[in-house]
């Protein structure tokens, strides 16, 4: 049993925040209760959470754990290490392995890696289509049988109009939610960044905003068209969230994610540093500034990672060739904090939803601190100061622009099915 | 007054003074390629590596030229893409021409950036002989340079640029250099490759895009011509004779422009697509001294990064006593 005490509950789903103790028992939670009125057994483990903020667990609905096949990136053991450092207890990751979890054996794959190795839950997304190809629909029962949670071609859109309409529909029939990286390749292809006056002035190929929001109109449209529960990953620009703004006034399926690179950094913070590289790529300032209105009005329903690894061989080379991605579990929470909590954008109560429920919502589960529910807590503070130094991140890459950023206010504590996974 | 140079990668981060200097060094270098005998021993002993990752032929000659002129020897590398599709990285390269010692490295790659980011890992001088769409510093100089001979001053001048502005590192050198002076700039061409974002590129820099050639040669005291690279008229598919009645640079549209006005192109020369032989070969074109300036402005430049870093002694070409200009100098 371990008892936490002392801290302030921050609980989206029952709108509690108070100092409240919570007694977990085995995997779940066990007892609720104002300060100091829990009788906990002698000899039970006490977290002292004194001054600290306890929440339901973290869920990033966005990363990349590499394995299998890019295991000298990332592993599931060295990726869902990160992961609880920054305070997320399940990650969903992406199917874009080699091979492609497009089918049950990989699927079951990941889940024995994750059973065997894994500090926090791993909640695998499967390929809508074969390879990630977009010709044929992948073995989606099968995998939901398995265990995915949500279907992808991450890395890239479901490649036709075509094919992601008889997703939806297939998925709609499976209850999964259809998670799209939107972006019109042809829009696209060639890019390196965005498209604006840094691209131009650095003679870097840019791709416009419309690349991805041409692509969310077209997946919102068939959302409407088969009912499925589309969520947009890493949305980027302004002219892509009024989409889902709009798709959500309609009452369509329709959820969003942003990531906190985007609600952070803006095009003109790249230089030729490729740990300033993603896709989608940093944006225009006004697109961010979009982002940070949508996290606060309640049209973003998640803050997800989109955590992707890259050795240091492949991301060290210049702008042009290197790979899309950077490092997002060991700094999300801090950016959040200041980006949103700390420059007044958004309550903390607000911040922990788009950590917790609202990323359970997307996936159709539920996150409470309540009896009876998973002993999945994230405990942090909101105010401790610490410096992130990438060369001791828990991951196997180092490809963050984060490296040497001052925070205020992070992960003190993870604990997933009652087990305290990290603690400071 | 004198300025220490560790790298030369864009014209970009550099002050109108620091610009004036590198153009006033240029001068007595200007000045040797008119003696018979053309050779110094200012640089003897000292190694420049030329590492040509991209396909050139002017720029690596007249670097080739610049260097051994100042008496230094190179070292060659045609790298193109092969040593990419070999496995090795861009690094690796530089380490290993970096291990053979030289004391300067000219580089051109095709990627943006990619200067910039060698230097970032060398401590010997970079100088960037053009990087991708990014910037071509020597150019910019060179041009400069031209312009201040032929007109007398690069003040306060309205430049148009003809072409390909997006992809052009040409431009945008000249655009940084230029901009400094109080030059205006007009961007002509299609509308694809004049994209609005290019006004905004050098704040306090006035730069507007207009897409007929009329209006961009209307008042224009230097007109930049740009190649248009046939691999461009690919993408997009652009039509070559679409292109020659818009934007060709023919003796009537010339015209349009200031009396004196003087015309520049980088080369190669598409003779009959973006400029006509008359105009080309004509006397306002000053093609070929641009190319003889970029030897000079190259020994200024590699004099400067690699003698300047190491010794502080005067150079023997500054004894050269430089032919008074008839112009007023900036």
């Amino acid at each position: 049993m371990l008892l936490i005490k002392n801290g302030l509950v921050v609980d989206p789903a029952t709108k509690r925040e108070a100092a409240l103790d919570i007694l977990l028992d085995g995997e779940k939670i066990k007892e609720v209760a104002p300060m100091g009125k829990i009788a906990a057994p002698a000899d039970v483990e006490v977290f002292d959470a004194t001054g600290l903020i306890v929440a339901p667990g973290f869920i990033d609905l966005h990363a990349h754990l590499r394995e299998p096949g890019h295991e000298s990136s990332e592993t599931i053991e060295t990726g869902t290490k990160a992961a609880a450092r920054g305070g997320f207890t399940a990650v969903c990751c992406m199917p874009n392995t080699k091979p492609v979890n497009d089918n049950a054996s990989v699927t079951r794959f990941i889940l024995d890696r994750a059973k065997a190795a894994a500090s926090v839950r791993v909640w695998p997304i499967g390929a809508a289509s074969v390879e990630s190809k977009g010709e044929a629909i992948g073995e989606i029962a099968g995998m939901k049988d398995a265990g995915i949670v949500a279907v992808s071609d991450d890395g890239k859109p479901i490649a036709t109009a075509k094919l992601a309409r008889q997703v939806m529909d297939y998925c709609r029939s499976l209850d999964l939610p259809v998670i799209e990286h939107s972006e019109d390749v042809s829009l696209a292809a060639g890019a390196v960044m965005h498209e604006g006056v840094t691209s131009t002035r650095l003679g870097l190929r840019g791709m416009p905003a419309a690349a991805e929001s041409v692509c969310v109109a077209r997946d919102v449209q068939l959302a409407e068209l088969t009912g499925a529960r589309l969520h947009v990953a890493h949305l980027s620009a302004e002219a892509s969230l009024e989409q889902v703004r709009w798709a959500k006034s309609r009452g369509l399926r329709v959820t969003c994610e942003v990531t906190p690179h985007h609600f952070t950094l803006i095009d003109e913070d790249v230089q030729y540093d490729s740990r300033f590289k993603m896709n989608p790529p940093l944006a225009a300032r006004e697109d961010r500034e979009a982002l940070l209105a949508g996290l606060a009005d309640g049209t973003v329903d998640a803050i997800a990672t989109d955590h992707a690894p890259h050795e240091p061989a492949l991301k060290d080379v210049e702008f042009d060739r290197a790979p899309f991605g950077i490092l997002g579990f060991e700094t999300a929470l801090a950016l959040a904090l200041e980006q949103l909590v700390h420059s007044g954008r958004i309550s903390l109560m607000r911040m922990v939803e788009l950590f917790t429920t609202g990323p359970a919502r997307v996936l159709g589960m539920e996150r409470k601190i309540a009896a009876g529910h998973p002993g999945d807590l994230t405990i942090f503070t909101a105010d401790q100061p610490w410096t992130y130094s990438v060369k001791k991140s828990a991951s196997k890459s180092r490809n963050s622009p984060f490296d040497g950023r001052a925070f205020k206010g992070g992960a003190m504590a993870t604990i997933v099915a009652g087990r305290i996974v990290y603690r400071v | 007054m004198t300025h220490r140079f560790r790298d030369l990668l864009a014209l970009e981060p550099l002050s109108a003074d620091e610009l004036t200097f590198l153009l006033d060094q240029s001068k007595p270098f200007q000045e040797i390629q008119r003696h018979s005998l053309k050779k110094l021993a200012t640089l003897r002993g000292k190694t420049v590596a030329l590492a040509f990752f991209e396909t050139s032929t002017r720029t690596r000659i007249s670097f080739g030229t610049a260097a051994s002129r100042l008496g230094a020897d190179t070292m060659n590398l045609q790298a193109e893409a092969s040593s990419l599709k070999k496995g090795e990285t861009l690094l690796d390269t530089v380490f290993n021409l970096n291990a053979m010692k030289p004391d300067c490295l000219v580089m051109r790659h095709a990627a943006s950036g990619a200067p910039d980011y060698a230097s970032r890992h060398l401590d010997i001088p970079v100088v960037n002989a053009g990087d991708g769409t990014h910037e071509h510093p020597s150019q910019g100089l060179l041009d400069a340079l031209t312009i201040r001979d032929r007109l007398g001053t690069i003040k306060d001048l309205n430049v148009t640029i003809l072409g390909d502005i997006l992809h052009s590192r040409v431009a945008r050198s000249n655009i940084h250099l230029l901009g400094k002076f109080g030059c205006r700039f007009t961007l002509c061409g299609p509308a694809m490759w004049v994209p609005r974002e290019l006004e905004k590129i050098a704040p306090g820099t006035p730069i507007r895009c207009v897409y007929r050639i009329e209006e961009a040669l209307s008042g224009a005291d230097v007109i930049i011509m740009l190649r248009v690279q046939t691999e461009r008229l690919n993408d997009p598919p652009l039509s070559a004779n679409d292109y020659i009645m818009l934007y060709q640079l023919n003796a009537e549209r010339l015209r349009l422009a200031n009396p004196e006005a003087i015309v520049l192109h980088p080369g190669p020369i598409n003779r009959g697509i973006e400029i006509t032989p008359e105009v080309a070969d004509g006397p306002r074109s000053c093609v070929l001294e641009q190319v003889t300036n970029g030897v000079a402005v190259r020994m200024a430049i590699l004099y400067l990064l690699v003698h300047g870093s190491t010794e502080t002694d005067t150079h023997p070409a500054l004894e050269v006593k430089p032919k008074e200009s008839t112009h007023a100098s900036d």
